[in-house]
């Protein structure tokens, strides 16, 4: 091989100051060098960072590559299997035999049967907002509101249960201010869905996991999957309406656009999933040794996917650093992945988003940032999945 | 003009619905197991860009144009 090979060193815990859109220079840099580099996971094992587009999806397409928990080489300890029905990281055919009883339950058609009633949530939200307000933050009153009522209708929480259940979530998404905190959440959370699916097998009700019931699925995988829902579907749509309501105030012609023409609201949530990528980055190890842009891939090795930087590729995309809700190329960006683990709660997420955006947009045509755009907090790089941690707003006449 | 009969593999097809999203003159999804339903194996050239872009976009590679 004559080239020579770029490679990460360690990733920045934060992103480069004014730039919290942007995914760290030293991914921006990698791709520039090419689409794959060498890379040195936190837990000191050797493995692959891969940034370019066309790399990132032909790797979630290879079935040589695996998503399963316990053959991520990245720490110098064996971790355990996934627990039953969490098949975000299982291969097939574990996975698909999880997946599948779900599908039906996500389809286009039967998400888009959801939209009144979250146009109803999202009206309940705004109004509260506009009573208490301004300012408000976006945050607690917007973006994780929505996400929360809507993933407890699918899993069929009761109502009295909400408010504990939301904060137990928002604890261990992101809220925990100690690992001790975090673990009493995360166990928390776990009871209460191993109740939450005993009470739905003995009474059903109309909701995604008392139909599952009507399975083979024992009560353990069902908590495992009413968790990956949980996981999966409450922070990352967060974030994004949060994230994406700052980007949209941060590119003032692209939000005056967006609130001109409702015909915009489906292509502008498209390009804020590309543009933003909040699911920045996961791992796939090779099960035999791969070749790939010019590296092999031993056996045993993690790399690790950039969705985000992928989702900015200059070969892909055009101008990938600008922000454009009229993009017309938008289509097959990885915001969501590719592949079998592709987001199952896509359309659902397409959905709550597209109403949210376009009725916040509607509701405040002067909605702006109540702090100077430098003190909004972020999330660290080293976070799962990336965002805002609070989001002041303002809106009416200036003071 | 030749026509480019379209297949759908549905043991391949992972239901995430970017066909129907895509092209819903050409696609569904079977509304019992979320699986792709193909409404046209030869689509009307108005809908066959569609078509191959959901092809393009189809994360488990389940459709093909012959
Ligand atoms: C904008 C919001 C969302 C984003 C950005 C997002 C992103 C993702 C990504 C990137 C993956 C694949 C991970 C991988 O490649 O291994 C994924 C998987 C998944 N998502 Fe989402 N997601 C969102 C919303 C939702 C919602 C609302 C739900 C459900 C209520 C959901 C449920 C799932 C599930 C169950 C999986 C696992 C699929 C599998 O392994 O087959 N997601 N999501
Ligand atoms: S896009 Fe592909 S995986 Fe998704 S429903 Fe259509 S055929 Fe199935």
């Amino acid at each position: 091989m004559g080239e020579s090979l770029h490679t990460v060193t360690a990733l920045p815990t934060e992103r480069q100051p004014g730039c919290p859109f942007d995914p760290p220079t030293e991914l921006i840099d990698a791709r520039q060098h090419g689409p794959i580099s060498g890379y040195t996971h936190p837990g000191g094992k050797p493995g692959w960072m891969i940034t370019g587009y066309d790399l990132v999806r032909s790797v979630l397409a290879d079935p040589r590559f695996s998503s399963r928990k316990e053959l991520m080489n990245v720490v110098d300890f064996e971790l355990p299997p996934a627990p039953p029905g969490e098949f975000l990281l299982m291969d097939d055919p574990q996975h698909r035999r999880y997946r599948k009883p779900l599908m039906g339950r996500f389809t286009v058609r039967r998400m888009r049967l959801l939209t009144e009633r979250i146009e109803q949530i999202t009206t309940d939200c705004l109004d509260a907002m506009e009573r208490t307000g301004p300012p408000a933050d976006l945050v607690t009153a917007f973006a994780k509101p929505i996400p929360t009522i809507v993933i407890c209708e699918l899993l069929g929480v009761p109502y009295q249960d909400r408010g504990s259940f939301q904060e137990q979530i928002d604890t261990f998404m992101g809220g925990a201010s100690s690992d001790e905190e975090l673990i009493a959440a995360y166990t928390a959370t776990q009871e209460y869905l191993a109740k939450l699916v005993a009470a739905k097998r003995a009474n059903p009700t109309d909701d995604v996991l008392s139909e599952l019931t009507d399975s083979d699925l024992t009560d353990e995988e069902l908590k495992g999957i009413s968790l990956v829902l949980l996981a999966a579907g409450f922070d990352t749509t967060a974030n994004m309406l949060s994230l994406g309501t700052f980007a949209l105030l941060q590119n003032p012609a692209q939000l005056a656009a967006l609130r001109a023409d409702p015909a915009l609201t489906d292509g502008a949530v498209e390009e804020l999933l590309r543009y933003l990528s909040v699911a920045k980055t996961f791992m796939r190890t090779a099960l035999e040794d791969v070749e790939l842009g010019g590296q092999t891939i031993k056996a045993g090795t993690t790399v690790v996917l950039s969705y985000h930087t992928a989702n900015r590729d200059p070969e892909r995309f055009t101008d990938p650093h600008v922000l454009d809700i009229r993009r017309q190329d938008t289509g097959g960006h990885l915001a969501f992945s590719h592949g079998i683990h592709q987001c199952l709660g896509q359309q659902l997420a397409r959905v709550e988003m597209r109403v949210a955006f376009r009725a916040l947009v509607d509701r405040f045509p002067t909605l702006r940032l109540a702090v100077p755009a430098e003190e909004v907090g972020l999330r660290p790089e080293t976070a799962d999945i990336y965002g805002v941690k609070s989001l002041p707003v303002t809106w009416g006449e200036e003071s | 003009m030749s026509s480019t009969p379209l297949r759908v593999d549905r043991a391949r097809c992972i239901g995430a619905g970017m066909c129907a999203l895509t092209a819903p003159e050409v696609f569904d999804q079977d509304p019992e197991d979320g699986l792709v339903l193909l409404l046209h194996t030869e689509p009307p050239t108005a809908h066959r860009a569609a078509a191959r872009m959901a092809a393009g976009v189809c994360p488990s590679g389940a459709i093909t144009l012959a």
